[in-house]
């Protein structure tokens, strides 16, 4: 292990950039070296994974321009007043001690002939294996009025931290009686149930504080994922306050003007207090600049996660075109341990077993009323397709809600462990 | 719902795993061909219209007889009341003998008897449902890799290394340090009773949908490396 590296590196920005200079890299390198960007649910796991079980033997630097990570995962409970912030954020000091060389800086090219990775802050870091988990961007002109310098007045939150507090207190700001509009997104996004999860703690911390106010979600799908239950939940907790506009009725025609503050769904005019837009997205930028795309995403190999444009390039995560799975926190880590076997394997030899992956969604619907959908999956030869199975089922007592909603909160801290040690 | 146990075991035969990979249902491209013998009454894809038969756009997933627009026998629509539901096997079931699984259905046509011919085109008609990567709960696309209970599993000498990696994947709820936060900690159980606790996941003896779900896609051996990893962690 790179035991002075690991030193140099905790000591900030200033250093990070020395070390970036490829000369400290290159020089004498023995080891593979395995480069990872984006430190989320797909990269901290992979990075920690191959430091892990190589004992030593890989080099493994990561690359994330954060200090803190701010789960997606758990989000909407904060804004439902069931977590604080704080709960929320998970630093990356840990990942030292995990043997993983950090690297707080952005990732702003890759060259794929050279092997290098060049950063922003200067320099360039060689690999002989690359892992790109950047998790998702939005797609340009994806909701008529919105583009990213209006995400201020219209956050999206769908990305973790700052977004989700600046919705937050703008929910916290509505007047009472005022109107809360979701734009919810086209598939495929990140975490299909995420924005009825967001609707159903928006209405929970409303019931509490506003209780007049209305919600208005306005959909480009005529379907969701778990859709009985969250209907079920919302006419048992909450009401009448909450208005699905599905593609059926016009949902998915939609523009919104952020200096008026309105949302206008099939031709009609709706002035609103808070507006959550939601846009199409795609695969973290910096695996288009990688040329690893294909339209908005990265297509990969279901075997190991590697991509079919470069085997030494791997994407995790949202930004993978993979088959069946769901963009979701579960589905990256899971995808991140097979990947890091198949490295592994690759780079020293070791073992390497059948990739084997698996997904479960949470969502809570009001306080202790929690639901799941999960499933199985392995890799066949074209992509990785659904075998298994199983989804809350509406009617249930609250007992199993409420111990549906605490295996959620052991998982949360199940995956934070796995990620950051 | 009804049981089509033979049909079932009949299919996963003929789907003979290949080392290591799951099979998908079929090949979509030859199933397309194979619909020609449904042309003449039904419709999919896009635009696709109730005919003499409702289209079967969603068809995977789907109460039997619940499209309100189509027109249905009282038989489909009792079985749908009763719980059929379309997923690959009742489907399979469905196309191989309709008169057998619906009774006196106004579906009037003979079945599809090859095997391979129904996978095809079951392929097919998937692509024009939920995708599960949208649709977390929508109906799987592959068959897994099952296995045959062996008598002597008790018996089996697990390979921790290969457990080593499973674990990793239980790891994501059970945590390494053994705590019991909402999910009990697994660390340290005698090699069997952590394989007696396995098996009645798999063989959804014991309740729990994810434990079923995790038990139930892993081999004898399988399970014996998890014992054998499980049993030395603090
Ligand atoms: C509201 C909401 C609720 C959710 N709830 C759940 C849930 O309950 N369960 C669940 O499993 N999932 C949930 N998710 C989904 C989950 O958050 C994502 O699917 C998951 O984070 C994807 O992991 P990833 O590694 O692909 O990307 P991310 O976790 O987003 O990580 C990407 C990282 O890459 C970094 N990065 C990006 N570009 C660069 C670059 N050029 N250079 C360096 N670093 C870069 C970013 O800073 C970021 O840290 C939820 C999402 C949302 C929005
Ligand atoms: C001669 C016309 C005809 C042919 C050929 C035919 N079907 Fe049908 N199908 C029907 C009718 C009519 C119904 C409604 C049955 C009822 O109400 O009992 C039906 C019902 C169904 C249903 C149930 C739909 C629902 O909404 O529950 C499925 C699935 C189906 N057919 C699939 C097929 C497939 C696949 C083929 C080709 C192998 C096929 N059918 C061939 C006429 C036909
Ligand atoms: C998605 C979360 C999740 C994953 C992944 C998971 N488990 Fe579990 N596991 C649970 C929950 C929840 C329970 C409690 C179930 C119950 O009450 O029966 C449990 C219970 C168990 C038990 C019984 C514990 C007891 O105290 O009786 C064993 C053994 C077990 N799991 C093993 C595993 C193994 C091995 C894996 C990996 C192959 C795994 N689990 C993966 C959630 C999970």
């Amino acid at each position: 292990m790179n035991f002075n590296r690991r030193l140099f590196l905790g000591t900030g920005v200033a250093a990070a950039t020395t070390l970036a200079a490829p000369n400290v890299f290159a020089a004498g390198h023995g080891k593979p070296r395995v480069v990872v960007v984006g430190g989320g649910a797909g990269g901290a796991t992979a990075a920690r994974y191959i430091a892990k079980d190589s004992k030593g033997a890989i080099d493994v630097t990561l690359i994330e321009p954060s200090r803190m990570y701010y789960t997606c995962f758990f989000s909407n409970l904060y804004l439902g007043g069931i977590k604080t912030i704080d709960d929320l954020g998970h630093s990356y000091g840990t990942m030292a001690a995990g043997g993983v060389n950090v690297v707080h800086d952005w990732a702003v090219d890759v060259d794929r002939d050279a092997k290098t990775v060049s950063l922003a802050g200067g320099g360039s870091v060689p690999y002989d294996k690359l892992i790109l988990s950047p998790g998702i961007d939005f797609v340009d002109g994806a909701v008529e009025g919105w583009d990213l310098s209006s995400q201020n007045a219209m956050p999206h939150a769908y990305k973790g931290g700052s977004q989700t507090e600046l919705l937050k207190s703008q929910i916290a700001a509505m007047p009472q009686g005022g109107t809360f509009a979701m734009v919810a997104p086209p598939n495929p996004y990140r975490c299909p149930p995420g924005p009825y999860e967001r609707v159903s703690m928006v209405a929970h911390y409303l019931k509490a504080n506003n209780p007049t106010a209305k919600i208005i979600v306005a959909d480009p799908k005529p379907k969701f994922s778990k859709q009985g239950l969250f209907q079920e939940g919302w006419a048992n907790h909450y009401d009448g306050m909450i208005d699905w506009i599905g593609d059926d009725f016009g949902g998915g025609n939609v523009s919104v003007d952020p200096d008026a503050m309105t949302v206008t769904i099939d031709g009609e005019v709706t002035k609103v207090d808070v507006c959550n837009v939601i846009p199409a997205m795609k695969a973290g930028r910096i695996a288009e600049l990688a040329g690893v795309t294909d339209g908005n995403w990265a297509p990969v190999n279901a075997a190991d996660m590697s991509t079919k444009a470069d085997a030494d390039v791997y994407v995790l995560g949202d930004a993978s075109q993979q088959g069946d799975m769901p963009k979701s926190g579960f589905s990256a880590n899971s995808q991140a341990k097979v990947c890091a076997n198949a490295v592994r394997g690759a780079l020293t030899g070791s073992k390497v077993f059948p990739a084997k992956f698996s997904n479960t969604c949470w969502s809570l619907i009001d306080t202790n009323d929690g639901v799941k959908v999960g499933a199985t999956y392995e890799a066949t030869d074209e992509k990785i397709s659904k075998v298994d199975g199983f989804i809350s089922q509406t009617g249930e007592t609250a007992e199993m809600r409420k111990a549906t909603y605490e295996e959620s909160e052991g998982w949360y801290a199940g995956i934070t462990a796995d990620m950051f040690g | 719902m009804r049981s089509h146990f033979q049909l079932v075991l009949t299919l996963v035969a003929s789907l003979a795993a290949s080392a290591g990979w799951s099979e998908t249902l079929g090949d979509p491209v030859k199933g397309a061909k194979v619909f020609k013998k449904c042309q003449s009454c039904h419709q999919v894809g896009e635009g696709a219209k109730n005919r003499v038969g409702p289209h079967l756009n969603g068809i995977f997933g789907s109460k039997a007889g619940s499209d309100p627009t189509a027109k249905y026998s009282k038989g489909l629509i009792r079985a749908g009341d009763d719980g059929l539901v379309w997923t690959h096997e009742t489907l399979d079931a469905f196309i191989e003998n309709p008169k057998a699984l619906v009774s006196k259905t106004r579906m009037s046509f003979r079945g599809i008897k090859g095997a391979d011919d129904r996978l095809d085109l079951l392929a097919y008609l998937r692509g024009f449902s939920d995708e599960p990567s949208n649709i977390p709960e929508a109906e799987p696309t592959a068959q897994g890799n099952y296995h045959n209970l062996d008598p002597a599993i008790l018996a089996i000498v697990g390979d921790s290394e290969y457990g080593e990696y499973l674990a990793s994947e239980c790891m994501t709820c059970h945590q390494t340090s053994g705590a019991n936060d909402g999910i009990p900690g697994i660390n340290g159980w005698p090699t069997e009773d952590f394989v007696v606790a396995m098996h009645a996941y798999k063989q959804k003896l014991r309740p729990h949908p994810v434990m079923q779900m995790m038990a139930g896609r892993l081999s004898d051996e399988e399970i014996a490396a998890l014992a054998a990893y499980f049993k030395d962690l603090e």
